[in-house]
């Protein structure tokens, strides 16, 4: 594997490679010094067309604690305003000696068509609806530490809201039913996609309904264009009837835990504070999200996918 | 099949010698930690932690392991699988820190480890034993406890475990 640009294409070998892999980096970031020399002399660079904060400080955070040089690409300030073309930036980037591009874009399948593009390999931070397999990642290993098992057979995870519009619900649909767990989606049918009956997942428009068998409660955030774009009639009427409450908290199962991607829209989805949630693992999604990035990058250009990469030596 | 170069009594007796000399050149065990290389250094740096402990009763001395992968230089060349993880739960700063390995081959990771252990900390002394020393050094690195010196070609393959020592000629048959 030269690229991380699904959570299908990894499979699930590579998903639990890379599971383990994140252990290693837990115990690196957990040092007086959290830096190894792993990938000294490699560049990465982070190509974000769109807002982030945390996957992109993640990844360039996960970069420098292996030691990689950085570089980033920040959209307003760069030739893209002069009208260069995706395809002369990455050509002109890549000249530059780059071993991974990280890339976030607005439009499904950018970092499939950037591949062809480059010979570095390319991480999807993010593309348009369609994936976002580092936050499944991230989810995964947060899940598999927080409930102390390996594999997630038996479990239900339940994902809440804009699945239609999600990245991050596409990734962890796979990522999740890979490692065995029984999927729910819970959202008003506009925010289903149409093709969601051929989907591993049960699908349900009442949250009431299943809570009391969830043991990992999902939460997406609503954008809130989506009432412009009139998939929901109106915030309000969304909270009250997907939006996580006391009472509803209340129905969850005592050893359930509750996830967040961020960033959060309080008073939307999320109308308890989660601070004060018994089993919020919100927090550790974020503080793991360095050392999944740290597996990803170190297992591209360091690890057992980089084999392909590597020149011919002499042992 | 190989040759049996240290049985299993060889064995334990050279790491209770290695144990007494650790604590003849620190004169006791202030400040000691023994620090295992993962994977094979892990069940000797055990053994020699138990064995200082029961000599010396009260000194309560340490045992850590280190994965060495992600400092090793051949990384780029070789794609590196990381082993068993790291576990060092107490201050490597001032102390006198004994790298344990089953085998001393080329020193490059030992190499890898010496600045693995700087992550940790600052120690006062850094010291290495090691049950077997075959030779053909890369490196300008040299153990200070040695089990057992063994003459190898550079193509044969040894193994060090509890239940001995083999050795195995890969080239003649």
């Amino acid at each position: 594997m030269k690229h991380l640009r699904s959570i299908d294409e990894l499979g699930h070998d590579g998903l639990v490679r890379l599971l383990n892999l994140t252990q290693h980096m837990v115990e690196v970031n957990r040092r007086p010094i959290p830096k190894v020399p792993a990938l000294r002399g490699r560049t990465v660079v982070s190509l974000f067309f769109e807002d982030s904060t945390r996957t992109r400080l993640s990844f360039e955070t996960a970069a420098k604690r292996l030691s990689a040089d950085t570089m980033t690409f920040s959209v307003s300030t760069s030739s893209v305003n002069k009208g260069e073309s995706l395809r002369d930036t990455v050509e002109t980037i890549t000249d530059m000696g780059v071993d991974a591009f990280v890339i976030r874009h607005k439009s499904t399948g950018t970092p499939w068509q950037i591949s062809e593009w480059t010979t570095a390999s390319v991480v999807n931070a993010g593309d348009g609806w369609h994936q976002h397999p580092t936050q499944a990642l991230v989810d995964c290993f947060t899940v598999r530490e927080a409930l102390g098992v390996e594999r997630f057979d038996g479990l239900t995870l339940t994902i809440v809201g804009d699945i239609k519009h999600s990245r991050v619900a596409r990734s962890n649909i796979s990522a999740f039913s890979m490692l065995g767990a029984k999927v729910v989606l819970v959202a008003p049918p506009t925010l289903l996609p149409p093709d969601v009956a051929h989907w591993p997942v049960e699908v349900s428009n009442r949250l009431d309904d299943v809570l009391a068998r969830t043991d990992i409660l999902y939460m997406l955030r609503l954008q809130s264009e989506r009432m412009a774009q009139g998939h929901v009639p109106n915030l309000r009427e969304y909270a009250e009837l997907f939006g996580l409450d006391a009472k509803r908290v209340a129905k969850l199962p005592t050893r359930a835990v509750v996830m967040h991607p961020g960033p959060m829209n309080r008073g939307v989805e999320m109308l308890v504070d989660p601070s004060t949630l018994p089993n919020s693992l919100i927090h550790q999604q974020v503080s793991n999200g360095v050392a999944v990035r740290m597996a990803v990058l170190f297992d591209l250009l360091a690890g057992e996918s980089s084999a392909a990469n590597l020149q011919q030596v002499t042992p | 099949m190989g040759n049996i170069v240290m049985s299993a009594d060889d064995v334990r007796r050279a790491i209770t010698r290695i144990s007494h000399e650790i604590l003849e050149r620190q004169q006791g065990a202030d400040k000691l930690v023994i620090v295992g290389l993962q994977r094979g250094g892990a069940w000797l740096a055990d053994a020699i932690g138990t064995a200082i402990n029961q000599i010396e009763p009260q000194a309560g001395v340490p045992v850590g392991y280190i994965d060495v992968s992600m400092h090793r230089d051949d990384i780029g060349l070789r794609p590196v699988v990381p082993g068993a993880i790291s576990r060092i739960s107490f201050a490597v700063d001032g102390s006198t820190v004994v790298l344990v390995d089953d085998v001393l081959f080329t020193g490059r990771t030992v190499r890898a480890a010496l600045e693995g252990i700087n992550a940790y900390g600052r120690p006062r002394a850094v010291q290495l034993a090691v049950l077997i020393d075959r030779g053909h050094r890369e490196l300008p690195i040299r153990p200070d406890y040695v089990g057992k010196n063994l003459p190898t070609h550079i193509d044969d393959d040894v193994r060090a475990t509890e239940a001995g020592v083999v050795i195995t000629n890969q080239v003649a048959p």
